[in-house]
């Protein structure tokens, strides 16, 4: 579509964009460093040119087998200039944390939770780093491709939890 | 009756499956007197795999699971999906296939759009609302059963075109359901649009900037309501939208009342758009002949070696989509819905992931409601409108 994107984030940071290429369907792509991601971010967002002014979606897959097992996908759109990007961050197993971009786009919030939750990718600097969709004593992550599809998962210990009228405590308490 | 309340601050559970809240959801509400003080959601009861399912399924099979995203409108999510793995196969479907897919979603926006406003009258306490909608819904689901043989669970498309064809005299009943569609939503409008109650407790309520609700990744009629006039079907268009003449309403407030507004308007529009597919549709394949993604016709199945073949191969092996990734989106009744896909060259997807469109919504429900009074967080946890199915996958 533009190659405009692409070949500005080629020219500005030659060192933290790793790779640009055309996707199937001519989908602007480009492999970001990790650690550059959020500077480059900044910079999609804040540069008039670019204009990316909405993270509608940020994920995680799980290459089970090759070398940086994780790669965490950011898809940006402006909607000023309407055009499209996809970043994708090789995330190696040693090293499982991500710059955050929710200070960038409050949008990012809950998909990186999501990243979190199922894959186990930390977020460096994002303000509440817990689990989303599963409860907090689960163990493992399940969307990792060694997560076994019958996987069980041990019996927990009722939560402490705020009563309205009792106060603090066990919740089986009487 | 001026004296403050008694200001303690006072923590209410509401939900999961809160009768004022529909929607699986538990909001943890920190009170002082009426106001919201803080708020945090647990979501996560209705969490079904949806993606780790599909991993472990052929492409064909993921349509099952596409329809169950969301409920209301099973058919946004089949085209989603579908054009999500064409377009990683390089597949281009026949114009007869992509009008029906049109004439699907469309409709079933309608319904979404009708279950929404009816439910959202409903829980500010309109019962007749609710009703209307409801039979008007009835209608749309009658002609939907006739065309896709179920009637909540609306599976209609396929990698490379759609199940079937229209039936017999289908076009002439659905338009007439149209019209009494349009005289049951025009009877909605004129219980809500001018009624006190209903003003006074949308007007003004939630209410998100243009700024914050782009900063916060909203899309659809959310976005379109706080006054950012983006809509897919316009800006990136898919199957023959650009063939269509239809307008995209925009809010002004971005509160409550101005999305139940946008969402009536994007009704009206809807049904433009259903007429005039009805209009330029022309006979022809529903589905492209090519036996590598679609089942071969019986007679060949059984008459021939080839056929057989094919389909005992997409049976089994499933399609063999190419290697490679691509993200499709598409403009589904509350806004962009995403499919990202990662295909290995086998029959199964990679890696499946979702952006549903009620998510960013919900996760910025806390930031909308803090420091409005409670009664308000109703409206505006209804206009957002959350789908479990989706939002939890």
């Amino acid at each position: 579509m533009s190659k405009a994107v692409t070949a500005a984030l080629k020219e500005k940071f030659p060192d933290a964009v790793e790779d640009v290429y055309e996707g199937v369907g001519g989908d602007d792509c480009a492999f970001v460093r990790k650690e550059a991601v959020a500077e480059v971010c900044r910079f999609l967002r804040d540069d008039p040119a670019m204009a990316f002014n909405m993270a509608p979606y940020v994920t995680a897959v799980d290459y089970l087998g090759q070398t940086p097992r994780f790669e965490v996908v950011y898809n940006l759109v402006s909607t000023t200039l309407n055009h499209r990007v996809r970043l994708r961050v090789k995330v190696p197993e040693a090293d499982l944390a991500v710059p955050t971009v929710t200070h960038l786009w409050r949008g990012a919030d809950w998909f990186e939770r999501y990243c979190f939750d199922m894959y186990g990718i930390r977020f460096t600097g994002h303000p509440d780093m817990r689990r989303l969709l599963m409860y907090d004593e689960f163990v493992g992550h399940p969307l990792r491709k060694d997560y076994p599809l019958k996987g069980r998962q041990p019996l927990t210990k009722e939560r402490e939890f705020q009563d309205l009228y009792r106060g603090p405590g066990p919740a089986g308490r009487d | 009756m001026d004296a403050p309340l008694h200001a303690k601050r006072m923590i209410v559970n509401m939900g999961p499956s809160h009768p004022a809240m529909h929607g699986v959801t538990r909001a943890v509400v920190a009170l002082e007197g009426e106001t919201i003080a803080e708020m945090k959601l647990d979501i996560g009861f209705l969490h079904r795999g949806f993606e780790k399912s599909c991993e472990n399924a052929t492409w064909t099979q993921c349509f099952p699971y596409t329809d169950r995203l969301n409920y209301i409108s099973a058919i946004m999510n089949n085209t989603g999906f579908a054009l999500g793995v064409e377009k990683l196969c390089r597949l281009d479907v026949p114009d007869r296939a992509k009008y029906l897919r049109v004439i699907g979603s469309e409709i079933h926006r309608i319904c979404d759009h009708l279950t929404l406003v009816s439910a959202m009258g409903l829980e500010l306490g309109a019962m007749t609302v609710f009703l209307y909608g409801i039979e008007a819904r009835d209608l749309l689901w009658d002609r939907l059963t006739e065309l896709c043989g179920a009637r909540l669970t609306s599976n209609y498309c396929r990698v490379g075109g759609v199940a079937r064809d229209v039936p017999e005299g289908w076009i002439e009943k659905t338009t007439a359901s149209l019209d009494r569609v349009n005289e049951l939503a025009g009877e909605i409008g004129g219980l809500l649009t001018r009624n006190r109650i209903f003003l006074d407790r949308t007007r003004g309520t939630g209410r998100v900037s243009r700024q914050d609700a782009i900063d916060l990744g909203f899309t659809g009629p959310c976005l379109r309501a706080a006054g950012e006039p983006y809509d897919i079907r316009k800006a990136a268009p898919y199957l023959v939208y650009d063939r269509l003449d239809f307008d995209i309403p925009v809010g002004e407030h971005g509160d409550n009342f101005d999305r139940y507004l946008v969402r009536m308007e994007e009704m009206r529009q809807s049904d433009r758009i259903v007429r005039q597919c009805f209009a330029q549709m022309e006979p022809g394949d529903i589905a492209v002949k090519d036996f590598h993604y679609v089942l071969p016709p019986k007679p060949q199945v059984y008459g021939t070696i080839e056929g057989l073949m094919a389909h005992f191969k997409l049976v089994m092996e499933g399609i063999q989509v190419p290697a490679g990734e691509a993200y499709s989106y598409t403009e589904a009744a509350n806004g962009e819905l995403g499919f990202y896909i990662v295909s290995d060259g086998g029959g199964r997807p990679y890696k499946l992931g979702l952006r549903a469109p009620g998510w960013p919504m919900l996760a910025a429900l806390p930031y909308m409601v803090r420091g409005s009074l409670l009664a308000d967080l109703i409206p505006t946890f209804d206009s957002i409108n959350m789908i479990g199915g989706e939002v939890e996958q």
